[in-house]
């Protein structure tokens, strides 16, 4: 049989199922569950399948090699202990699954519930089978996420919410920490792989960084598994649906924690470190978490508490640090499992049926529905530890456990007593549940009038009440094979001795057992006028709220500290910054020169020519023009740029590079259009500072010191850039560039040729974040929220339309059209023109000057020609410009391409290239960098246009104000029929 | 002979654009109002272009004669796009 598949198969099968549970109706819960249901089973039956293979010490693997550079594949590894684990998880899931079906309610959406349960229960397997600690980790994030979302199923639910954000916060920053420490100790190891970390054990801990990667991993485990100081995150969570608590917060998520303890021990455990960190957090959390759970007044809250006291139980049997405990450990995760979950799924049945789970307000419950008063009964007598239920086992095996000597400190000695203390508040917590809530006189004044409920929806719970019966009576024949197998997975070949019975003789722990008992009743009784007075939580400690502490914490560090920042480096003057910013690099620009102050080779200038050099007086004088003119007159400014940019581009001609100037060129027209739609926009100048704030003297001080810092950065950039370019280029690998461009990428545009093949995959990341622009820009564009004197029409328009009101014989409008009736037409015409040239570049840019970039912006300036020509409102009726379906066109395009070349076993985004023979035009160089460049064509034609017209539609604004819409319903208003 | 002529009327016509571009680069620089300035702005993109038009025909590229068409094609856009903004206080509407 093909184990091997097997695992994949069982570990796909959630995620598919979830994936076709989120595609069904939205009412559909009966093939909702019957979904989720065959899937458990299925998987169920492949682990009983897999039974034989794991029993005697066997392992079933599976890996796919993922990144074998870097050690990374995708493992599986099935031993007896992930064996156990998966079936718990499966087969608790698919009782879940029964169960929920009649627990949630008609209007709840199923398939959302049902596709995060089932996507969980994958994500649970993928943490137990995995071979590798990196993916084990990704896993266990995976279960963080899907907590998080089952929490908030009913996110219309405040405290769903906040217990969900708390679960996810706690959780994934302690997976966080974990896996800095699965780095730290694949570090140690050399390796990922789990085997090879369970083998070297001693390496592990004789490194000097094993203390670091303990607390590491511990971090990540003892959150997850909800143990002090982190384990108020469990009770919040009690705001998911109870099938949720039920699977996930008791039986299965929160035991990923003392999995990894457990499965870590034979590589991490066995040091002082181990026993005192994971002990004490053990130690406190069981004896707290008792203690808290006999104060709670809720249901849920009461066994969330208990579970995390069980938990701490765990955690404290593998902090003992000896082979018995970690099987003691196992034993109980079993165990715990099957009585906690009949227990939540007893307690939402009585919510269910009530409508309350306030055990003030529940009693008598025994008289409407006894079948589930006795399954929570049993249940509740395995939690206390009552012989003959398999909570007793375990708990024998522990009370075992804590009386060995261990370090022998004062801790050890005093743990047999201490935990007999906290066994007691079990007691006390489990007959509190028994007997509050199902005996005493019948209650009244519930919401609803509790009865049995539905069969199938009591069968989940009464099927694990009978495991719990049958383990305690014949541990030994039934769940005897499948501990061994799990222990032996963990611990080797060499076990240590441990027995199954039910009856061992009065021994001490039996002692201990029954001091517990007998002090757990009265400890019930003494606190029972506390507990009927109605508080919430144990006397003095329930105002130590770990929730609030955290919440304080949370609001400290998010909100506080980030104002506090930002009011001591945050400023709202964008010229402070600019000038930080300049200053800052001038400064940087500076650094180096100290060290290399001598710069001996300064070049020669040389043939000085006239027409060059007057060309360079018309730039530089319009670049000073518009530095002069940029504070006063706006519209200047950006014509002198116009003429500075454009002898830029006659610079790049003269020294012949026509590719730079064509770029440059139409980057210089579409940057003057998208500052001219800008402009309309800012605010105006305040002409007058108030002379309080500031005297005329500190103004001027400012002034030229602003002038000072300039001029310094100018003079700096230029002198950098003469003295660079002035001297010979040292050897780089532009000769490469040169050599192959036409050999190996078969174009003679040696910049395209660079651009679209040699670093395609740059390209592609460029376009990319062009595409992310386009849509930030657009995005943050309809929220824009102009000054308040940019908001009317200008001042010119106004004019024009007071003129043509005035006059009779025109219509508003008419100075518009009357102005632009030549422009507009030769605009019209210039739109094919425009088009044309962009297409020539596009495809004669692999062999000469042009390309995707230069034709894309052409492109789109002939759009927004039009734009300009007739206005938003007429081009759009006529033009259907869909600037975001050429960007998808470009991207899916580019990557296509680049996919392409998969298909012919080469590396992405190669490129091929050959001559076609055409009838007329003869020879044609065809390159599939072409398809490329004109997915990078598509692209930039339809960001530039989303931005330009994004800018462009806020003029439509005038429209959309309220005098507009007073002035036009005023105009309607006669139009109507009169009544 | 006429290769000479070439030579003389190329490297004078340059010599005239450039300072032609002077003059239109003064009216944008001075004004006085924004009108002069576009239509400053313009000449100076016309010369730009026959400037390029003489690199072109100085060097037998027809490669000068693209940037050309591109300055003559797209310098026009920008005119009109300030034209426009002057008269309506905004670009598209």
């Amino acid at each position: 049989m093909p184990y091997e598949s097997f695992l994949i198969a069982g570990l796909l099968l959630p995620f598919v199922g979830g994936c076709v549970a989120a595609l069904l109706p939205t009412n559909a819960r009966n093939a909702e569950a019957w979904l989720a249901g065959t899937v458990a089973l299925i998987i169920l039956a492949l682990l009983a399948s897999a039974y034989p293979r794991i029993v005697d010490g066997g392992v079933i693997r599976f890996t796919v090699e993922w990144i074998p550079d870097l050690g990374l594949d995708l493992s599986l590894r099935m031993d007896g202990f992930a064996w156990m684990f998966s079936t718990l998880i499966t087969g608790i899931g698919f009782l879940v699954v029964l169960y929920a079906r009649y627990y949630m309610s008609p209007s709840d959406p199923a398939p959302r519930f049902f596709s995060f349960l089932l996507a969980f229960m994958g994500a649970m397997l993928g943490i137990v089978l995995s071979g590798n600690l990196i993916q084990l980790v990704f896993f266990w994030e995976l279960t963080s996420l899907f907590s998080f979302l089952l929490i908030g199923y009913w996110h219309q639910n405040a405290q769903a919410r906040d217990g969900a954000r708390i679960a996810l916060i706690i959780t994934s920053a302690g997976g966080l920490c974990l896996f800095a420490g699965v780095l730290i100790v694949g570090h140690i190891v050399g390796s990922y792989d789990l085997d090879r970390v369970l083998a070297s054990g001693e390496a592990i801990r004789a490194h000097r960084l094993y203390v670091p990667g303990l607390v590491l991993v511990l971090l990540g485990a003892l959150t997850k598994s909800a143990q002090f100081p982190f384990h108020f995150w469990l009770p919040q969570a009690m705001a998911a649906p109870t099938p949720v608590s039920a699977y996930l917060h008791s039986a299965t998520m929160v035991k990923a924690g003392v999995f990894l303890l457990i499965r870590l021990w034979p590589a991490m455990g066995g040091t002082q470190e181990w026993l005192w960190l994971v002990g004490s957090a053990g130690l406190i959390t069981f004896i707290l978490g008792a203690f808290f759970a006999v104060f709670q007044q809720d249901l849920k809250g009461l066994l969330a508490y208990s579970t995390i006291s069980h938990l701490g139980l765990i955690t404290l049997l593998t902090g003992l640090d000896t082979p018995l405990g970690q099987v003691a450990a196992i034993f109980h995760i079993m165990n715990h499992a099957t009585f906690k979950a009949s227990l939540f799924m007893a307690a939402g049945i009585i919510d269910h049926e009530c409508g309350t789970r306030d055990i003030r307000r529940l009693s008598g419950l025994w008289r409407s529905m006894p079948i589930t008063a006795s399954l929570a009964m049993v249940a509740a007598a395995a939690m206390a530890g009552v012989p003959l239920l398999n909570g007793f086992l375990s708990k024998e095996m522990f009370f075992a456990e804590t009386i060995e000597v261990h370090d022998n400190s004062i801790v050890d000695q005093a743990l047999p007593y201490a935990v007999t203390l906290a066994s007691m508040f079990t007691v006390a917590y489990s007959l509190r549940f028994i007997r509050d809530v199902f005996f005493g006189p019948a209650s009244t004044e519930l919401p609803r009038t509790p009865h049995e409920p539905p069969f199938l929806m009591r069968l989940p719970a009464e099927l694990l009440v009978v495991a719990c019966l049958i383990i305690g009576i014949v541990p030994a024949m039934t769940i005897g094979p499948i501990l061994h197998a799990a222990v032996r997975a963990v611990l080797g070949s060499t076990l240590p001795k441990y027995s199954l019975a039910v009856w061992h003789g009065f021994t001490p722990e039996l002692l201990m057992s029954i001091v517990a008992m007998a002090g757990g009743v009265a400890v019930y009784f003494a606190l029972r006028p506390y507990l009927l007075s109605g508080i919430e939580g144990p006397p003095v400690l329930r105002h130590i709220n770990g929730r609030r502490i955290f919440e304080r914490v949370l609001v400290t560090v998010s909100w506080r500290f980030a104002r506090w920042l930002e009011n001591i480096l945050g400023t709202k003057r964008l010229q402070t910054q600019l000038q930080l910013l300049a200053v800052f690099a001038l400064m940087a620009g500076l650094l180096p020169l100290p060290v290399r102050w001598a710069v001996t080779d300064y070049g020669s200038a040389s043939g000085f020519d006239p027409v060059f050099a007057l060309l360079w007086a018309v730039g530089v004088s319009c670049a000073l023009g518009a530095a002069y003119q940029a504070k006063f007159h706006r519209v200047a400014a950006l014509m002198l740029l116009g003429g500075a940019g454009l002898v830029t581009c006659i610079s790049f001609i003269w020294l012949s590079a026509p590719d730079l100037a064509l770029t440059q060129l139409v980057v210089e027209t579409v940057t003057t259009v998208l500052l001219l739609l800008g402009l309309r926009w800012l605010p105006r100048r305040i002409e007058k500072i108030s002379p309080t704030e500031r005297s005329a003297g500190t103004i001027r001080w400012r002034r030229s010191l602003d002038f000072v810092i300039a001029a310094c950065a100018g003079v700096g950039l230029a002198t950098l850039a003469y003295v660079t370019m002035v001297r010979p280029a040292p050897d780089s690998i532009s000769r490469f560039f040169v050599e192959n461009a036409y050999t190996q990428g078969g174009g003679a545009n040696i910049v395209n040729v660079i651009l679209v093949d040699f670093r395609g995959f740059d390209t592609l990341g460029e376009i990319t974040v062009l595409g992310v622009v386009a849509l930030t820009v657009y995005a943050l564009l309809r929220r824009f929220r102009p000054a308040p004197e940019s908001i009317p029409i200008p001042e010119q328009q106004q004019a024009q339309n007071v003129y043509d009101d005035r006059h009779p014989d025109r219509q508003k409008g008419d100075t518009l059209k009357d102005a632009m009736a030549t422009p507009a037409l030769m605009m019209a015409l210039l739109f094919p023109v425009i088009g044309v040239t962009a297409l020539f570049f596009l495809l004669r840019g692999h062999d000469l000057p042009g390309g995707g970039f230069v034709a894309g912006i052409t492109m789109a300036v002939a759009f927004i020609v039009q734009y300009m020509a007739r206005g938003t409102i007429w081009v759009e009726a006529h033009l259907r410009v869909l600037p975001v379906r050429w960007m998808g066109v470009g991207l899916l395009m580019a990557g296509g391409t680049g996919i392409a070349a998969w298909l012919f076993s080469r590396p992405f985004l190669t490129s091929y290239f050959s001559y076609v023979e055409t009838p007329v035009i003869g020879s044609i160089p065809l390159a599939s960098a072409l398809l490329f460049d004109i997915s990078v064509f598509s692209l930039v034609v339809g960001a530039t246009v989303l931005m330009l017209i994004a800018l462009a539609h806020q003029s439509m604004r005038s429209h959309r104000t309220p005098q507009a819409r007073e002035a036009r319903t005023r105009e309607a208003a006669p139009m109507k029929p009169a009544k | 002979m006429s290769a000479i002529f070439l030579t003389w009327s190329l490297g004078l016509a340059k010599i005239f654009l450039a300072l032609a571009m002077g003059i239109a680069a003064f009216r944008v620089l001075r004004g006085p109002r924004a009108q002069d300035r576009v239509a400053g702005l313009d000449a100076l993109y016309v010369n730009a272009m026959l400037l390029a038009l003489t690199f072109g025909i100085a060097a037998g590229d027809t490669l000068y004669f693209e940037a050309a068409l591109i300055i003559a094609l797209l310098g026009f856009v920008g005119t009109v796009a300030f034209a426009k903004f002057l008269l309506r206080g905004e670009v598209i509407e």
